[in-house]
Formats: structure tokens, sequence, C-alpha cells
């Protein structure tokens, strides 16, 4: 639901990289979407479409990788990536409480022009 | 490389890995770190609308407010309707009203904490917008969170909405007294919060008739004390 706001931040801090690299034209996003970051796909390729017109991003490709979520069992050290969010161990099924990884929320990167 | 003869664009890919939630995890960690200050404990409260965050606050102001100094924050889109049943019972309450965002975030508690006395304050509870999705991608820079649900929502909210309950130190069951008339089947809820947040501690309660109210009571008392030996202070 706030996938405009996020947008909005990775759209801006997408055009300052881009400024101050010289370049006048941002062809392509790349987005790291985690699985349990609670945001949308969908979603954020509408904020992109929505906020994209007058940006230096106007005919920018948009990548969204999404990120598996990755757990550690607290009781066998297994590291494993969980089918639903219960995140049970498919070894012992002991059910586990954090992740190493599915949070993510990042611009990984911009690919430039000069124009 | 080949000479182009065109004046065609060479583009280069700029790495960045920025985090998009950089921002308010600075102001939460900024926030934390003057909790720690005050020694304030800080409870954010989650739940979808209508799950009894703000009768969990009339009651527990109620009956703690005498005991130890506490304050409210709460985050609500359009109304201060929740403020306004909140105030008069012993403790400030500030209001901030969030317009269209669905979650508050960090630097909007920060905002709310110029008008209290955070060194005079034992506890702060934050009542956060009614929605089980966006606020809890943000910490605030609370000591402990607890997510609500009520007996009238089903069993399966923890499976619909786990981002929300995965972040719980504790989950809170309301409206218990409801319980038989909306056909709650208890031992299914427990076992959905049990894979799903195994690490919460579950309170069952009502507002309404009091039970129950005693346990939050204790773990409230007992997170004090491990904070700053409150209870023993005042
Ligand atoms: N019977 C009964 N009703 C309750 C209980 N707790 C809350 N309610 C009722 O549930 C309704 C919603 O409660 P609120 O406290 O306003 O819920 P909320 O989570 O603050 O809602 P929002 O601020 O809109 O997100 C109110 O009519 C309350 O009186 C309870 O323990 N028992
Ligand atoms: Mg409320
Ligand atoms: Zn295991």
């Amino acid at each position: 639901m706030h996938e405009i706001g996020l947008m909005e931040t990775a759209l801006r801090a997408a055009e300052e990289a881009a400024l101050e690299a010289g370049a006048r034209r941002i062809q392509r996003l790349h987005l790291r979407v985690g699985r349990l970051s609670g945001i949308e796909p969908d979603a954020l390729r509408l904020a992109f479409d929505a906020l994209r017109p007058g940006t230096l991003a106007e005919n920018a490709q948009l990548d969204l990788e999404l990120v598996p979520i990755v757990c550690r069992c607290q009781s066998c050290n297994l590291g494993f990536s969980p089918e639903d969010f219960t995140f049970l161990c498919p070894r012992c099924g002991t059910p586990s409480a954090d992740t190493l990884q599915g949070r993510e929320l990042e611009l990984a990167a911009v690919e430039v022009s000069e124009a | 490389m080949k000479p182009s003869c065109e004046t065609s664009s060479v583009s280069k890919v700029l790495h960045l890995g920025k985090d998009l939630l950089a921002s308010n995890r600075q102001h939460a960690a900024a926030n934390r770190a003057r909790f720690d200050q005050a020694g304030v404990l800080v409870v954010n409260l989650l739940s979808s609308p209508g799950s009894g965050k703000t009768a969990l606050l009339e009651r527990t102001l109620g009956d703690l407010s005498s005991r130890w100094p506490m304050a409210v924050i709460t985050g609500d889109l359009q109304t201060d309707n929740d403020a306004r049943r909140l105030a008069g019972r012993g403790a400030p309450v500030v209001s901030i009203a969030t317009g269209t965002l669905c979650h508050l975030e960090a630097s909007m508690i920060a905002r709310a904490c110029q008008e209290l006395d955070l060194s005079r304050l034992r506890l702060l509870f934050i009542e956060n917008v009614g929605n089980l999705v966006c606020p809890a991608g943000y910490d605030l820079g609370e000591t402990l969170r607890v997510v609500l649900m009520s007996v009238t929502e089903g069993e399966d909210k923890p499976l619909k909405y786990p981002l929300a309950f995965k972040s719980a130190d504790a989950v809170v069951v309301s409206k218990t007294d409801l319980a038989q008339a909306a056909g709650f089947r208890r031992e299914e809820a427990l076992a959905n919060l049990t894979v799903i947040v195994p690490q919460a501690q579950i309170f069952e309660l009502s507002v309404q008739s009091g039970q129950g109210m005693d346990d939050f009571y204790r773990w409230l008392e007992s997170a004090l004390v491990s904070r700053c030996g409150a209870a023993v202070r005042h």
C-alpha cells in the first residue's frame, strides 16, 4: 500500500546517482524485492508507471528481482528456503523465527547513458 | 572496441545497493537511542482495524497509569477519535494524523516525542494505523511489538499476514468474551500462531470481562523491570 512512496525514494536515488555520474538518461532500474518485504511487485510496477513521466527514467525498464526467503534452523542449523510462511525446518520440523534473507527492499543498480 | 560512427550513447551500470528503507532505519535507531537513554519501555501495537488496540489501551491506562507514568502516541488516517477516547486517563496522548499514509514511520514518532517529556515516562504505547500489512515493515525504534487479533477475525489471520505476526514479541488474542458467539476455534488459532510466531508470548484476553488482563500486565511489568528496574523505583 505504500509502494508509491517507496518508488519515489527509488526514483530519486536513481536520478541522483545518474546525475552524479554525468548521465542524462536512465535506461534501466534494478530493484531487489524480498518475498518477506510485504511489497507487492505489481503495485511497484504501477507506481513506477505513474511516477516515471518527466523523470530521467521516463523510458526506463524496471527489473524486479524477487529475493527468496532463506531461514536457518535454530535447532539443527540447516539453511533452507521455506515453501510457505510457516518456516518449518524440512529436516527436523522446528519452526523458525528468523530469516537470513527475504526482507530486502533495495535499488540494486541503474543503467544510465549520456543521452 | 569498434569505433562507432553514430553518436550512440554508451550506457553504463551503476551499482548502488541502496536500501529503500534506510531513512526509516536511521530514524528508528535514533529513536531507540533516545528511548534507551530515557529508560522508557516503548510498545508498538499492530492490528487490523477494529481488533481492539484502543480498547486495550483504554483499559490499560485506566488500570496502570497511576502506577507507572505512561503516554500514548496514536496514529490514525483521518481522525483523532482514538486520542479522544484515551484522553483523561492519567496519561498524555499525542495524536498523529497520517493522512493517506498507511503506517507510522520512525520520523513521525520522533516528532510526536517532542510533545512528551520522555525522561518522566516509564512506558510509551504507540497505537499504529489499523493495518496488518504496511506497519510491519517499519521499525519505529520500539522495545516490543505487540500484534493483536480478535476472536471475531478468524483463526487464519497469522497465516494471511505472516509478516506482521513474524515480527511480534507478543500476540494478543482479543475479545475472548465473544469467542463462543463467534465460533472461535481456539486450538486452531493457537496452532497457527505457534508455527508462524514460535518466539512470541501469547495473551488471550478481554477488556470487556477483564479475563487475561493480569497476565498481560505482568508481562509489561517484567519488561519494565528488565529495562530499568522501574517497578521498584516508583
Ligand atoms: N466485546 C468486546 N468488544 C471489544 C473488546 N475490545 C474491543 N472491543 C470493541 O471492538 C471495537 C473496536 O475496538 P477498537 O479498540 O476501536 O479497535 P482498534 O484496533 O483501535 O481499531 P482502529 O483504531 O480503527 O484500527 C470497539 O467497538 C470495541 O468496543 C473486547 O475485549 N470485548
Ligand atoms: Mg484505534
Ligand atoms: Zn532443523
